[in-house]
Order: structure tokens, then C-alpha cells, then sequence
């Protein structure tokens, strides 16, 4: 018996080693390991020898039993890593660099620049106004103190309407005066101050070219309150723009004459590129005229319900405008400012997302 | 506008100053300076050369070989110049100097050799006259610095004319010389005038028709004039500010004009008699002295010489009564004309001059009496044998009111916000010609007459004069302190943004903007026509570009045209604003829209309308919780699809329209394309009410899954079956979901599946049937049956 067993032993361990697939490891297992296999053969033959035998007999049996066992497992768990390892050796290594077909939208660049600034105002705790595109003469320029054949109307060339006094917006100062109406109660009941920005697409009838065009976005911004100074407007100007250039910006400013503010600045900010000293980007002058602002004209606030004519300096305020699609260009390295409005998606399905 | 320092000087002293600097200042107080020049730079070592000698050159029929004096040496100089000649004096560049930016050499002309040039006017940068070389005054010593006898060296800086809109007063260089004096503390020098030595009673006589359009009228006259070329200095300084020397006469109002802003206007005084300022009663054609003829109209003020028309009152002169060279006897008129007139008139005839600039920015009537004794003063200066036989008429109908404005020290802390001493404000303001009245920090100030007719008038403006002489560089800024409060938030903000983020994000559509006009060129290219709607005024009407758009689609339906070879898939949108024509209040009704359009040359019409669907769908409920009812509608415009153009509404309330592309427009953009086109009134769509999130705690029993195969007859909707399985007769379903559709040309059949859940136990198979027996029985109503 133990020769036999020896035999088996060393039958087993060659057939083991000729196995490459899971079929013929299935098929040794079996011839060993089944009702008619090898091991019950050897259990039946058990029957026959001596008693006094039997127990060592069973013993090798047993032993035998369980080596087969454990070697036919780990054989197994030896195909199935061989078989996992071909499985990795055979994959596909693939190639990131291909081109993605899935398509992406664009948003309009004037959005990107307007959602920013949004962002910022609204952080300081500006409310976004919107505002129609066509107004009227009174809120366009009266309101504004601009009154009929006042020279500054000429500093717009304006689209008038076939309707009643109505026109395209020049300027996003046309909607001042609804804002101060809108919220001038809260400010005199509640101390409400009034901040507020309003974007907005402006019109001018000018002849286009890579410089000018007829449609363009303003940001429009006031604040209005019991003790608003020029100081106050310096500090505001500089924190916002700082924000905006996300750099520490130096501001100077300088006078600029629009009716609807008293004293009129010109804000500059120091050029970027040459930090003052003169480029061609600056015009050599150190400075980029970049928004006009001003302490908002005693007439204006009148007309918006704000004071009263007996004390027309009761509540104070500044407002300021920036030129979106000016931002847009120099944000964006946009040199021509049609780019805008032609809708050309070569150009406008560059603007992903931010 | 030009401003020449060396002008500037004659009025202030800037000895020692850093004139670039103080130009620099300039911009930063009073207006934007956009450029300096600095004149005389490029001439060096020229000088008074006579010629000695003048021979025909051997080889050129023009040229002239010259001996020149130059005092310490004579040079042999070719010249070709035409009144070259011996004995005249002339301006001579040596060699080593320069002139026009260029060195002078020796240098070999046609075989001679020369030694330095014989310059013109033109040439030393000084005029433009090219006609010869400069023939100067006999009595000067040779070999004298041109420099010496003729001021050309003078830093012109220009300044934006913008930025002195507000400023009538500084649109003379005596107006800019004060705020010079302000900048530097140094006292602004009175001007220098003549009195009317004229004691008799004669007048000139003038009428003011029209009081109120013309303010002022001074006038003299003067005879014997016998010298009629101005003084070189003159004629430099109008060159240098972009004038031109013409006559005595002429250069004098100019001069005064550039000098005070006052325009000025002489007469040839033969060709006058009597001086009239009205309007026309009829139109007339007039010809100005520049040759043209201009259309008058009834309300353009005119000067008359009794009856006939001589000038357009602070225009341009006529042409008859110009001063020519031999004009002896002059009618001088100094005189201040409504602004508004005179802007009117000056743009309606296209004709802007240095004058009509002037008045249009409302002069002071003050100036027109001081300007007539400046020009007595010049005009004597240069020509003493003058006669003058009037005295100064003098017209002044309309004398603006003298403004006084109260001002503290403490309004000025409050409005600046820091802390300017009283002592500064009232420096500041006595230094720009105010008047003060001055009782410890109150002030009671005096408008000057040249600041007072528009430009200054209350506090606010006050604190301007102070602070921007203060310098806006030495504030010290400041924080407000504003109670905390959050930003408000818009509906309209917060669901254009979203709609925005979602037709970019999720289903990748491109956001374009576009005008608010229709482009006649751009709709004809897909075979339509702008529809009638609110126009602009002006525009041009033989290509009718000025209507204004009725829909989104006339711009993005042009758009998709133009980018049709981009991609063969692609969509566009904008929110921007239309017009519905008029309101019944007679004012435009613009509304605020939102239009996709999606474009395939890959997807069939159906798909991509049933992506317009999605899209629709996905944004309403989204935004509002809601769901969509879609209604085949009438077209209102010729690009809709008449079968396929459906409304859509939320609750009743109508917001939007969804259509394919009718077959004569899709052609017309791409051969076998698809175009699907949404549009959407924002602000009905704000309107609509949000429904409620609506959430339910799902059952912790698995829902039942019955698939219905369903054939559905032709002109069954989805939705028309959908009322078969309402939910309040069906509480326990959960969810309906189209498994599959099958389309062909016999049958059109679909796959339902239907979800049943409680949420205490799990239905039987029994009650699954019995519910879903009864939603058969329904659809069997419709015509919808069972697949076999």
C-alpha cells in the first residue's frame, strides 16, 4: 500500500507539472479526487488488507488525500494569477493624447468678465440691477442733468427711436435714476444705503472697425449714503479694481467733466506692463484711463427723490463706469473689438467655462 | 486745443519752474494734456546771412550760387530758392546746425560745392510758407542767433478739447495762464488793453433784433489802417497753435481769440454801414468767406448790414464783406451769441469752426468788451497811424446773474471726506479769480463772470475748484462704514444664469451676442425680410438697416447661416432684448428673450426637435418643478415650420415657442441640414411660479415592473395617454417610463413600463393586474391597443 501510494504520489506530482488549463487541472482533479478516482480506489482497497494494517493504511491514505488537495488549490490559485497576468499583458495601453469627441459649450466672453465683477461687487455687497436697452430722453440725459442741445449730448452719438422720446441707452447711467427711486425709501426709513451695479449693452451710432463699435456692455455703480465723501470713492475704486486685476493696483485721478457728477474724475490706473514708466500699451504715459467716475451731481440725486430741494446735499454718493467689453479685450488679449458681436464660433467656442 | 508756455508767460511767471512737470500737474488739476512738442529743437545755429553775391549756377537753369554773410565768415551756398538775391537778408544754417531734423553739410550740388543752406519760413518750422527764402528786416546785424530776433524755441502742449467741455474759459490761453498761477501760487498778470481815445459822440450803429440769441454786441470802427502784415512773433504763435497767418486784421481776431477764447470777427468797414443781428424770415443761399455756399435757414441768427446778410453769426463771415489786403477801414465785432443757436446751426450746415466751438461752450458776455480793447491795443501796437472814429458800441441785452454760493469748511471735511484748512480754500479760490467773503471757516464766495455761465453755481462745484488745485494725489483715503447687509438677490439674475449654465454645460451650446437690429443683408441670404417694427431714426433708408428685430431668430438664424461650415452639429443662444412693436402708450415694447437655435447636418429633423423638447423641459424643471405643455400653434413668422411650431406653456401661461425650420428657409442656409429653433420671454418665464421640490421617502418594498407593448394609432400624443394613468387614480404608482418605440410606416407602437410601490408591503401580482387592466380599458378608448 505505501508503495502503491509512493507511485501515485509521484504519478500525480508529473501529471501536476504537464497541466497548462483549467480543464486538464479539473480533469486531474478528478481522476484523483472523485467518487471513481484514485483516492476512493485506495479507500476500497483499504477494505481488503489486514486490520492490524488498516490503521496506518488509512493514515497514508488520508495524508495522500489531503496533499493532493492542497496541491491541486495551489496549483489553481497559480493558473488563475497566470491567467489575471495575461489578461494585464494582453490589455490595451490607450493613448490620452486623442483628440475628445465629447463637445463643449461657450459662454459669450462678456458674460465671463460681467459674472467676475459680479462676483466681486456682490461680495461687497452690491446688488445687481438689471435694466431695458431701450429708454427714454428723460432718463438717458434729463434725469441725468444733461438737458436738451446741452454740448455733452454730442459726446454721444445716440439712436433715437421711431417711438415716443425713446432711444437706445448710450450709457448705463440711464438707469440711475430708477435705482434711486426704486430704493431711495429704504435708504431714508431703514438706513438702507443704496449699492448697487448695473451692467449693461449700450449703443452709439458710430461707424465700426476694429476699435469702435455700435453695441458694446457697460458696468454702471453707485453707492449713496449719508457721508460718502471722495475719500470713500478712492478707497472703493481701489479695492474694486484691485480685485478685478487681482494685483494691488495703483489709481490717480484727475478731473473729467460728465454732467451727472460733481466733482468728475477720470480714474487711471498705473500700467501693468511697464509699472508706470511708459510703453506703447500706456501710450507712453505710465497710465490706462480706465473708468470714469465722480461724486454723483446734487441735481441728480434730486431728481432721483433722494434729497429734497431744501437740503440737496442731505445724502451723498459716488458712481462710477467701467467698460465691460473693454475689460473683456484686455482681459482676454481680444484685439479686435467685432469679435464681440459678429458671432463667428471659431472665435466665441474658445470661451469654455472658467 | 494748443498752448504755447511762451504765451502762457506773458501772463504768469513760471521762472524756475520744471515746465514738463508743471504740464504734468496740469492734467492731474484742470484737463488731460494728450501730447507736448517741443518747438525749435531741430534749429541750430542758424543765423542772419546777407547775400553778397548771386551768379547763375553753371549747370541748372534755377539754381543760384551765393556769397552769404554770415558776420564773422562768408560761405559759398548753392540755393535754388526763386527771390534769392543780392542784398537781402535772410536766415541762414550754417553748417554743423540743423534745420527740419536734418544736419547741415557741405555738400556738392550739380558740381559746386556748398556750404550751408538759405532757409524758409517753413523750413525753421515756423509757417508754412514755402514760396521763397525768409527776407528779414535790413537793420539786423549778420551772423545775429535767429533765435535771438524770433521766439521759435516754445513747448506747445495739446490739450483733449473733450475735457474742456465745461470750460469756456479755457479756451484761451489767458483762462489757462490763471490756472497756471493757481498751480504755482505766482500772480496771473492783468491783460494789456487800449482805452478808446475816440471823445466824439459817433457810434456804429447796431440793432440786436433777436435779444435772445444774441447777448452782446461791441463793436468800433476804425480807419486809416495802412500796415497789413502781422508781427512775425504773431504770426509764430498762430502757427505754433495751428492757425495760420493771413492779414493784419484777420491775425489779430484770431490772435485774441486763442489768447482770451473770445472770437472775433472785422468787417471790411467800406462794405458796412449799419450792423443788424436777426434771423431770416425765408431760407437763402449764403457764400462764406472759405468760397462755399451755405443753406440758411429760419433760425439761424445772421449779421446784416442793414438788410443784406454780411456774416453768420459766431460762424463764419461772408465772402463780400471779408478783409482783403488793401482794407484800410475796419467794423470790428466782439460779441457773445446764444450757444445753443449757434451749435444748432453750425451742425446742421456741417461747418464747426474755432469760433462756433467757442461760443457753443457759453461764453462770458464780459470778455467781448476787454476783447475789443485788446484788439485796439494789438492793432495800435502794430500800426500806430490807426484813426479811430467811433467809440466802443456797446449792446448788452442779457447780463447773466451774479452767483454768490454760502460754503463752510465743514462741507467741504464732509464732502472730501479730509481736511483742508480754511487758509487753503480761501488761497485757492481768490488764486482762480473767485471772490471771498471770509468770517472764520464760513465763506460767502463770488462766482466770477467767466465760470458763472453754467460751469460754477453751487457747492459741489466749489469743492471741485478746491480740491482738484489740492491735488486728488494728496488724499487720504477712506473706508466707509455702512451697516452689514447681504446683496439682494434677482430671480431674473439667478435664472439667467442658470439657463445659461445649463445650456453650456449640459448640453454644450455656444452663447453669442448679437444687435438689436435686423441686418436686411444678412435675412436675405436666407430668403427673408426684416418685419415691420420700431425704427431707428437716422438711419440710412435705401438699406433700411434700421429696424429693430421682432425675434431672437433674425440675428441667431444669420448666425447659424454664417458658422453653417463650423461644425455639423452645433447650437447657439443669447438672452438679449426684442420689440413687439408698439404699446398702446405709444413707447416700444421690448422684451427680454431667450433663442436657441440647434443645427445638424448628422441628426434627423425629429431628433433634434426632440432635443429642443429636452432642452425646454430640462430648464423648467429645473428652474421651476414644473412640467411643459407644448400646443401646435399658429406661425408668426415666415422661418417657423407651420406643422411643426408648437407654444409652450406652464400653468396656463404661454412662454415660449418651439419650431423646425420652415423648407424654404432650411434650404437656403445648407443642403440637407436640420434646424430646430427655441424661444423664450424671460420675463413671463420669471413670472411663472416655482412648484414645490416635492419629495417622498421612497418605500423599503421593491417597486413592481409591468411593461405595457402598446400600438398606437396615428395622432395619439404621449400626453393624451398619459391622462389614462393619472396619478390620483393610481397612488401607487410610482413611476412611467418609455422603454422603446418602434416606428414604421403601418404601425407605430410603443413600450410603457409601469412601477407600482407601497410603502407597508409589496402588491400582488393580482393588484398590479387589476390596476393595469384598468389602464387598458382606458387606452382602449383612444384607440390604443395591446400588441400581439
Amino acid at each position: 500500500m505505501k508503495q502503491r501510494i509512493n507511485e501515485l504520489k509521484e504519478r500525480f506530482a508529473s501529471e501536476l507539472s504537464k497541466v497548462t488549463d483549467k480543464q486538464s487541472l479539473e480533469e486531474l482533479r478528478l481522476s484523483f479526487l472523485s467518487k471513481k478516482g484514485q483516492v476512493s480506489l485506495l479507500m476500497q482497497e483499504l477494505a481488503k488488507i489486514p486490520n492490524e494494517q488498516k490503521k496506518e493504511a488509512g493514515q497514508l491514505i488520508n495524508s495522500f488525500k489531503q496533499e493532493v488537495s492542497a496541491r491541486f488549490d495551489q496549483k489553481l490559485e497559480e493558473m488563475k494569477k497566470l491567467e489575471e497576468e495575461c489578461l494585464i499583458n494582453s490589455a490595451e495601453s490607450y493613448d490620452e493624447s486623442l483628440p475628445e469627441n465629447i463637445k463643449k459649450g461657450s459662454y459669450h466672453p462678456i458674460t465671463l468678465v460681467q459674472r467676475e465683477l459680479e462676483d466681486i461687487f456682490g461680495s461687497m455687497g452690491f446688488d445687481v440691477e438689471d435694466y431695458s436697452e431701450i429708454v427714454d430722453d428723460y432718463h438717458c440725459f434729463e434725469a441725468l442733468n444733461i438737458p436738451k442741445f446741452h454740448p455733452a449730448r454730442d459726446m454721444q452719438d445716440t439712436y433715437y427711436l421711431s417711438t415716443r422720446n425713446q432711444l437706445l441707452k448710450s450709457h448705463t447711467s440711464a438707469a440711475q435714476n430708477s435705482i434711486m427711486h426704486k430704493y431711495g425709501k429704504l435708504l431714508k426709513e431703514n438706513g438702507r444705503p443704496i449699492r448697487a451695479v448695473f451692467p449693461g449693452r449700450c449703443f452709439r451710432n458710430e461707424a465700426i472697425d476694429a476699435c469702435h463699435e455700435n453695441t458694446f456692455f457697460q458696468m454702471e455703480g453707485i453707492m449713496i449714503d449719508k457721508d460718502i465723501s471722495i475719500s470713500n470713492l478712492i478707497y472703493f475704486m481701489k479695492t474694486m479694481l484691485s480685485e478685478v486685476f487681482e494685483r494691488d493696483v495703483t489709481v490717480r485721478l484727475r478731473p473729467g467733466f460728465f454732467p451727472f457728477v460733481e466733482p468728475g474724475f477720470e480714474l487711471d490706473i498705473q500700467c501693468s506692463i511697464c509699472g508706470g514708466k511708459g510703453c506703447p500699451s500706456c501710450k507712453n504715459s505710465g497710465w490706462l484711463e480706465l473708468c470714469p467716475c465722480g461724486m454723483i451731481h446734487p441735481n441728480v440725486l434730486k431728481y432721483g427723490g433722494i434729497n429734497s430741494e431744501e437740503d440737496p446735499y442731505e445724502y451723498t454718493g459716488f458712481a462710477f463706469g467701467l467698460g465691460l467689453t473693454r475689460l473683456a479685450m484686455m482681459k482676454y488679449g481680444v484685439k479686435d473689438i467685432r469679435t464681440f458681436n459678429e458671432g463667428d464660433l471659431r472665435a466665441l467656442s474658445q470661451f469654455v467655462s472658467r | 486745443m494748443f498752448v504755447s508756455m511762451n504765451w502762457i508767460k506773458d501772463f504768469v511767471d513760471l521762472d524756475g519752474c520744471d515746465i514738463e512737470q508743471l504740464i504734468h500737474r496740469f492734467t492731474l488739476s484742470t484737463a488731460e494734456v494728450e501730447g507736448i512738442e517741443y518747438k525749435g529743437k531741430d534749429v541750430q545755429s542758424v543765423v542772419v546771412g546777407e547775400i553778397t553775391s548771386c551768379e547763375n549756377h553753371p549747370d541748372s537753369d534755377h539754381l543760384h550760387v551765393l556769397k552769404v554773410d554770415a558776420g564773422s565768415e562768408v560761405f559759398d551756398v548753392v540755393c535754388g530758392a526763386p527771390n534769392a538775391r543780392v542784398g537781402i537778408k535772410t536766415a541762414f544754417a550754417k553748417t554743423g546746425g540743423s534745420v527740419c531734423g536734418m544736419e547741415i553739410k557741405p555738400a556738392k550740388l550739380r558740381g559746386v560745392m556748398s556750404y550751408g543752406m538759405c532757409c524758409s519760413a517753413k523750413e525753421l518750422g515756423i509757417s508754412d510758407d514755402h514760396s521763397g527764402i525768409m527776407e528779414l528786416d535790413a537793420s539786423l546785424k549778420n551772423g545775429t542767433d535767429i533765435k535771438d530776433i524770433f521766439p521759435i524755441d516754445d513747448v506747445i502742449f495739446e490739450v483733449d478739447n473733450k475735457s474742456l467741455t465745461n470750460r469756456p474759459d479755457l479756451w484761451g490761453h489767458y483762462g489757462i495762464a490763471r490756472e497756471f498761477a493757481a498751480l504755482t501760487g505766482n500772480p496771473l498778470k492783468e491783460l494789456q488793453v487800449m482805452e478808446n481815445p475816440y471823445t466824439g459822440d459817433a457810434k456804429v450803429d447796431v440793432t440786436i433784433a433777436k435779444s435772445d440769441l444774441c447777448f452782446r454786441y461791441t463793436s468800433v470802427r476804425i480807419e486809416n489802417i495802412t500796415k497789413h502784415v502781422s508781427p512775425m512773433e504773431m504770426q509764430i504763435r498762430l502757427y505754433y497753435c495751428g492757425s495760420r497767418a493771413i492779414n493784419l486784421l484777420a491775425d489779430i481776431t484770431n490772435y485774441i481769440m486763442l489768447e482770451l477764447g473770445q472770437p472775433m470777427h472785422a468787417f471790411d468797414g467800406k462794405k458796412i454801414s449799419r450792423i443788424v443781428i436777426d434771423t431770416p424770415d425765408k431760407p437763402f443761399t449764403f457764400t462764406t468767406l472759405d468760397g462755399n455756399e451755405r443753406e440758411i435757414t429760419t433760425d439761424t441768427l445772421m449779421i446784416y448790414d442793414d438788410k443784406e446778410p454780411v456774416a453768420i453769426a459766431g460762424i463764419m463771415g461772408g465772402l463780400d464783406s471779408e478783409i482783403v489786403d488793401d482794407t484800410d477801414t475796419l467794423v470790428l465785432e466782439s460779441a457773445n451769441f446764444d450757444g445753443v443757436c449757434v451749435r444748432k446751426s453750425a451742425s446742421r450746415m456741417a461747418l464747426r469752426t474755432d469760433a462756433s466751438a467757442r461760443y457753443e461752450k457759453t461764453l462770458d458776455p464780459e470778455m467781448t468788451m476787454t476783447a475789443a480793447k485788446r484788439f485796439m491795443k494789438l492793432l495800435h501796437d502794430s500800426d500806430d497811424g490807426i484813426r479811430f472814429v467811433t467809440g466802443i458800441t456797446d449792446v448788452y441785452v442779457k447780463k447773466y446773474p451774479e452767483i454768490t454760493v454760502p460754503f463752510t469748511k465743514k462741507f467741504l471735511d464732509r464732502y472730501t471726506g479730509i481736511d483742508i484748512s480754511s487758509d487753503r480754500i480761501e488761497e485757492t479760490l481768490i488764486s482762480l479769480g473767485f471772490g471771498i467773503e471770509r468770517s472764520g471757516d464760513e465763506f460767502t464766495i463770488k462766482v466770477p463772470s467767466f465760470r458763472a455761465t453754467k460751469d460754477v453755481s453751487m457747492q459741489a462745484d466749489i469743492v471741485e475748484e478746491i480740491t482738484r488745485i489740492y491735488g486728488y494725489d494728496n488724499f487720504e483715503i477712506k473706508t466707509t462704514y455702512e451697516p452689514l447687509l447681504p446683496a439682494r438677490r434677482t430671480l431674473l439674475k439667478t435664472n439667467e444664469n442658470s439657463i445659461k449654465d445649463c445650456l453650456v454645460k449640459r448640453y454644450a451650446l455656444h452663447e453669442v451676442h448679437s444687435r438689436i437690429w435686423c441686418d436686411p443683408d444678412d435675412l436675405k441670404n436666407l430668403g427673408l425680410s426684416p418685419e415691420n417694427n420700431v425704427k431707428l431714426l437716422g438711419a440710412s433708408e435705401e438699406k433700411e438697416t434700421g429696424i429693430l428685430r421682432t425675434s431672437m431668430m433674425q440675428c441667431l438664424l444669420p448666425f447659424v447661416y454664417e458658422n453653417r461650415s463650423f461644425s455639423d452639429s452645433f447650437g447657439i443662444f443669447e438672452i438679449g432684448r426684442c420689440v413687439y412693436g408698439e404699446k398702446s402708450d405709444g413707447t416700444a415694447d421690448e422684451r427680454r428673450m431667450l433663442g436657441i437655435v440647434l443645427y445638424s447636418k448628422e441628426k434627423s429633423e425629429k431628433s433634434l426637435y426632440m432635443l429642443g423638447v429636452d432642452i425646454v423641459n430640462t430648464i423648467v424643471s429645473e428652474l421651476k418643478h414644473k412640467s411643459v405643455r407644448y400646443t401646435k400653434c399658429e406661425t408668426d413668422h415666415d422661418w417657423q415650420h407651420p406643422k411643426n411650431t408648437a407654444s409652450l406653456s406652464v400653468d396656463g401661461k404661454d412662454f415660449g415657442v418651439l419650431n423646425t425650420l420652415h423648407p424654404s428657409t432650411l434650404k437656403k442656409i445648407a443642403k440637407n441640414c436640420v434646424a430646430v429653433c427655441i424661444e423664450i420671454d424671460m420675463d413671463v418665464f420669471d413670472e411663472i411660479a416655482s412648484g414645490e421640490l416635492g419629495f417622498a421617502e421612497p418605500s423599503r418594498f421593491p417597486a413592481v415592473d409591468y411593461d405595457l407593448s402598446l400600438v398606437v394609432p396615428d395622432g395619439v400624443r404621449f400626453e393624451e395617454m398619459a391622462d389614462c394613468w393619472q396619478k390620483d387614480d393610481n397612488p401607487e404608482l410610482s413611476g412611467v417610463s418609455v422603454i422603446d418605440i418602434y416606428d414604421s410606416a403601418s404601425t407605430k407602437s410603443i413600450t410603457i413600463r409601469f412601477s407600482f410601490v407601497l410603502d407597508d408591503r409589496t402588491l400582488t401580482g393580482e393588484e398590479v393586474q387589476k390596476r393595469i387592466d384598468v389602464i387598458i380599458e382606458k387606452l382602449g378608448k383612444l384607440g390604443v391597443a395591446l400588441r400581439v
